[in-house]
């Protein structure tokens, strides 16, 4: 029988994964980015997770609308991304300093 | 009757007004001026004759109030009774004769409608302050006639003398104002209203109160509220050491050395002293303090007009002397003395001045009394006037000054306060030294060898009737003052209700009084006199006779004079004390304070702190979007450990 | 049964989720992460989540995915340029993620849970439960919702369209401006000698 804890890992390994791809991939904005996308799909196991086994549909909600802002986020973000690349013609994260104090 | 007040008071300012602010000529100003003060005079009189001789009742109403904050009622009102007639009469009356002598002491000169506009607005404002019945309206006085001696001090601004004399009695008179202030909040904290007749009603039981100012030492209230009035009353009365400002007050215009700086501001001080004495009365220890400054005053100020050579001078410090035997007399719970001496003395000095003013004018602004001699054949009237005045100062039996001044010596007399022997002493000495001043100035003026140069000599004659004439009407007073007042103002109770005495300090008693000639020829009989006539037999001898004897004498004893000549030293004192204190302090408090604490520390320093924080906070924003990325796993990270070691593990 | 399907899936999420931060090529990695959100569905479904299931293949896979792999193919990427340093960074990243990971379980460890009751044991359809909720007490949000996508789509458009000026029109502001120098240029020309 599955168990709460068996999905929660599931998420939580998904997660790290994502942190540890953003580690790696620091100089691809476009792996960053789906490495972003990664991280909520894990955030989203947890709700589901959560709903199914406390019997509260809410969390689905919730997950609707993480989904409706991460749609809306990584199109902006690639809309950004198309723009950046037009300007500097580069996406690498290293040649992006202009923040820089 | 109140109308008639209130017309009093707003004649004069009416005048200052037009005066002052339009554009008139010089007859209009003076016309208008001299009308507004007339106005106020006769009705002044008119209300003497209703409250004194037809006995009519007090007047004490609120005109107008300002504001309420909370219990305390700001307002405008009048007080007069006996006591606050008599000062209203005499402050128009002398006010008239100096607006009537301006005319002619003034004629030359350019500020003629200022001058006209400055001595009515003083009448207003001193009436303000004596016919007030609350402290509000009489700190209001205070302060305006201060002002309107300001300005007058330096009404010609141009002199740098002037402006240095009119700076120093402004500030001085600050340091007494700001005690009578501290005095004015006491009696608001402690009476909870301002009214005069509210706050002497209450005084009786605040008598035992006492009050921590340094925690630990118990002080009475009263005599606290008391010295701090005083101290007021110091600074504008001229009392030791706040008399620093009157003789260099003599910068100003005669007339109105006469009439603020003799006769009527200066005795403000004293006025006020009276009109608080129910509460004064509760305070021995502020009495004593009274006393004793009041005959230092007398005396040692009156050492210093023997060495003076400036005829103007001489008379200033005489001024100081005088007003110190009026302290005196408060001192002794002689309030009714005090002001009976304030009254003639009011007179005869505004006609010492007067007088002085029209010997200057003859001798076209000539001061210098070894300058001068011989006047008495060119000027017969400024003669004649000149010695009436000098006799009634002196105190010769028949003269106002008189019968004040022996009134007062015998009140000390009767006082058994701490001090008053001291003061005995100070005020009969004082009668000596009165004296041979008074005669030594008339001797060197009006007789003797004429050292004036020849020019001057050509063109003496007498000053015309406009300074005359208020010469003439002044000598009457001063002659006639003190026989006619003495009896109802000191023994049969003129003051009784404006003035309180606890009846064991009264020093007179109805039953010691034998009218005025039993008075005369009891003063013919006194030491004061002998000691008078001692004063002008010496004045005569040394000035007249063997003129080479005040040399010597000055030479042998040329510390002594190097003492007088210096004040004492107050002046050198307070200008490297107070003066060059205040310049150290203040260059110190802008050295340190605001160049280094508030420029260098807080606005420059907090400017680079942010700086210098700036510039390592800087190193953290490398723009790389991974570094920001790692900062928040990194937290996060942290953030869980946290949780995981501590709570719930 | 449904014990050895979720290892199944949950072993390819796991994998395609490792090699979508591994391999060189973006178009591979965003093939991968469609092959994760696909098992992540299945993973769902198990889950009785069958509407999100069905929302997370068709909004991600149909649109999103695609959106990545269009601009990954319109890009002129530098492959090599963005790999630097792909070794170098890895027991880092790998310690890091492990960190995070532990802590986690530890958490998850530690948490009781009460099991008895579970969404399997409610009845109404997934989808017609999710919308009865959706309209009724979360109306607002959702409508919320929809100005985001709104504004995200108008904010993406307004991002990347290059404007160029296709119609003619007068400007007055810059004409009133104008100044004689713009459109005068004075010459000196010697005068011609005269024959």
């Amino acid at each position: 029988m599955l168990v709460l804890s068996d999905f929660l890992i599931l998420g939580a390994v998904l997660f790290c994964l994502s942190i540890a791809g953003i580690f790696l991939n620091r100089k691809n904005v476009i792996i960053l980015l789906m490495c972003i996308e990664l991280m909520l799909l894990s955030v989203n196991m947890n709700f589901i997770a959560f709903s199914y086994f406390n019997a509260d549909i809410t969390g689905q909600i919730f997950v609707f609308f993480i989904l409706t802002v991460a749609a809306a986020e990584s199109a902006i973000g690639l809309a950004i991304l198309v723009v950046l690349f037009r300007n500097k013609n580069t996406i690498n994260v290293e040649d992006i300093d202009s923040m820089k104090g | 009757m109140q109308n008639i007040y209130l017309t009093i008071v707003l004649a004069p300012l009416i005048g200052a007004i037009v005066a002052g602010l339009f554009k008139v000529s010089r007859r209009v100003a003076h016309s208008v001026t001299i009308t507004g003060v007339a106005i106020s005079c006769l009705l002044s009189f008119y209300a003497f004759k209703h409250l004194i001789i037809d006995g009519g009742a007090t007047f004490n109403e609120t005109l107008y109030t300002w504001m309420v904050i909370g219990d305390v009622r700001f307002e405008v009102g009048f007080l007069v009774d006996n006591l606050t007639v008599i000062m209203m009469s005499v402050v128009s009356f002398v006010s008239l004769m100096v607006h009537v002598y301006t005319i002619g002491y003034m004629h030359d000169d350019p500020g003629y409608q200022r001058f006209f506009s400055y001595i009515s607005l003083f009448t207003f404002s001193m009436l303000m302050l004596v016919m007030s019945n609350n402290f509000l309206q009489l700190f209001f006085g205070w302060e305006a006639v201060g002002l309107v001696s300001y300005l007058l001090i330096g009404f010609w601004y141009t002199r740098d003398t002037a402006i240095y004399a009119n700076l120093k009695a402004f500030l001085v008179n600050r340091v007494g104002d700001f005690g009578f202030l501290l005095g004015i909040a006491l009696v608001l904290m402690y009476f909870n209203s301002l009214n005069y007749a509210e706050v002497f009603g209450l005084a009786e039981e605040q008598a035992e109160t006492v009050i921590q100012i340094i925690p630990g030492v118990d002080w009475s209230l009263m005599s606290v509220m008391c010295i701090l009035l005083f101290i007021g009353a110091m600074g504008k009365s001229a009392q030791v050491p706040l008399h620093v400002w009157l003789p260099d007050s003599m910068e100003g215009p005669t007339p109105i050395s006469a009439l603020i700086h003799a006769a009527t501001m200066v005795t403000a001080g004293i006025f006020m002293v009276a009109r608080m004495s129910p509460l004064f009365e509760l305070s021995e220890t502020a009495l004593s303090f009274i006393l004793i400054i009041g005959s230092i005053t007398a005396l040692f100020m009156g050492f210093l007009g023997l060495v003076q050579n400036d005829i103007k001078r001489v008379v200033a410090y005489s001024t100081l002397s005088q007003l110190g035997y009026m302290t005196v007399a408060l001192g002794a719970s002689a309030y009714s003395a005090g002001i009976f001496h304030l009254f003639t003395h009011a007179f005869f000095k505004a006609l010492l001045f007067l007088g002085a003013g029209s010997v200057i004018i003859a001798m076209h602004h000539e001061q210098d009394m070894r300058n001068m001699g011989g006047l008495r054949k060119y000027m017969p009237i400024t003669y004649i006037t000149g010695l009436i005045g000098s006799l009634a100062l002196i105190g010769f039996p028949g003269f106002a000054g008189f019968y004040s001044k022996d009134a007062i010596i015998m009140a000390v007399g009767h006082a058994e306060r701490f001090g008053s022997g001291f003061a005995y002493f100070a005020l009969v000495l004082g009668v000596f030294i009165t004296a041979l001043y008074s005669f030594r100035m008339f001797f060197l003026v009006f007789h003797g060898k004429e050292r004036m140069d020849h020019h001057t000599q050509e063109h003496l004659h007498e000053t015309p009737a406009v300074v005359t004439v208020p010469l003439m009407l002044l000598a009457i007073p001063s002659i006639l003052a003190g026989a006619i007042f003495v009896g109802p103002m000191l023994y049969q109770g003129l003051f009784d209700g404006a003035i309180f005495v606890h009846h064991e300090h009264n020093p007179f008693h109805a039953d010691h009084y034998h009218g005025v000639v039993g008075f005369t020829l009891h003063g013919l009989m006194g030491l004061p006199f002998f000691l008078a006539m001692a004063g002008v037999a010496t004045a005569y001898f040394l000035y007249m006779v063997r003129t080479d004897i005040p040399a010597k004498i000055q030479a042998k004893f040329a510390w002594l004079h190097q003492i007088l000549i210096d004040k004492y030293g107050f002046d050198r004192f307070n200008e490297w004390f107070f003066a060059g204190g205040a310049r150290k302090l203040g260059s110190t408090f802008w050295s340190v304070g605001d160049v280094k604490i508030i420029d260098d520390g807080m606005v420059n320093g907090s400017a680079r702190v942010v700086a210098w924080y700036a510039s390592i906070m800087r190193h953290l924003q490398t723009g790389y979007l991974y570094h920001y990325a790692f900062a928040m796993i990194i937290g996060l990270a942290v953030l869980l450990g946290v949780f995981v070691l501590s709570g719930t593990a | 049964m449904t014990k050895i399907i979720f290892y199944l899936f949950a072993l390819i999420l796991v994998f395609a989720a490792s090699r979508v931060i591994t391999v060189r090529n973006p178009v591979h990695a965003a093939l991968f992460l469609v092959l994760a959100f696909f098992s992540s569905a299945a993973v769902w479904l198990l889950l009785h989540a069958e509407f999100l299931a069905i929302a997370l293949v068709l909004v991600y896979v149909g649109a999103v995915m695609v959106l990545f792999l269009f601009v990954v193919m319109m890009l002129d990427i530098n492959i090599a340029r963005t790999r630097e340093g792909f070794t170098r960074y890895l027991p880092v990243g790998s310690f890091v993620g492990v960190l995070i990971l532990v802590e986690m379980v530890l958490v998850v460890g530690a948490w009781k849970t009460d099991e008895s009751a579970t969404l399997s044991t409610v009845t109404a359809p997934n989808t017609e439960s999710l919308g009865n909720l959706l309209y009724t007490v979360y109306l607002y949000p959702f409508e919320i919702a929809a100005a985001i996508l709104l504004v995200a789509m108008v904010a993406a458009i307004a991002l990347t369209m290059r404007t160029k000026r296709q119609t003619k029109a007068q400007r007055p502001e810059q004409q009133v401006r104008v100044r004689r120098e713009d459109r005068v240029r004075l010459v000196n020309m010697p005068a011609e000698p005269r024959d």
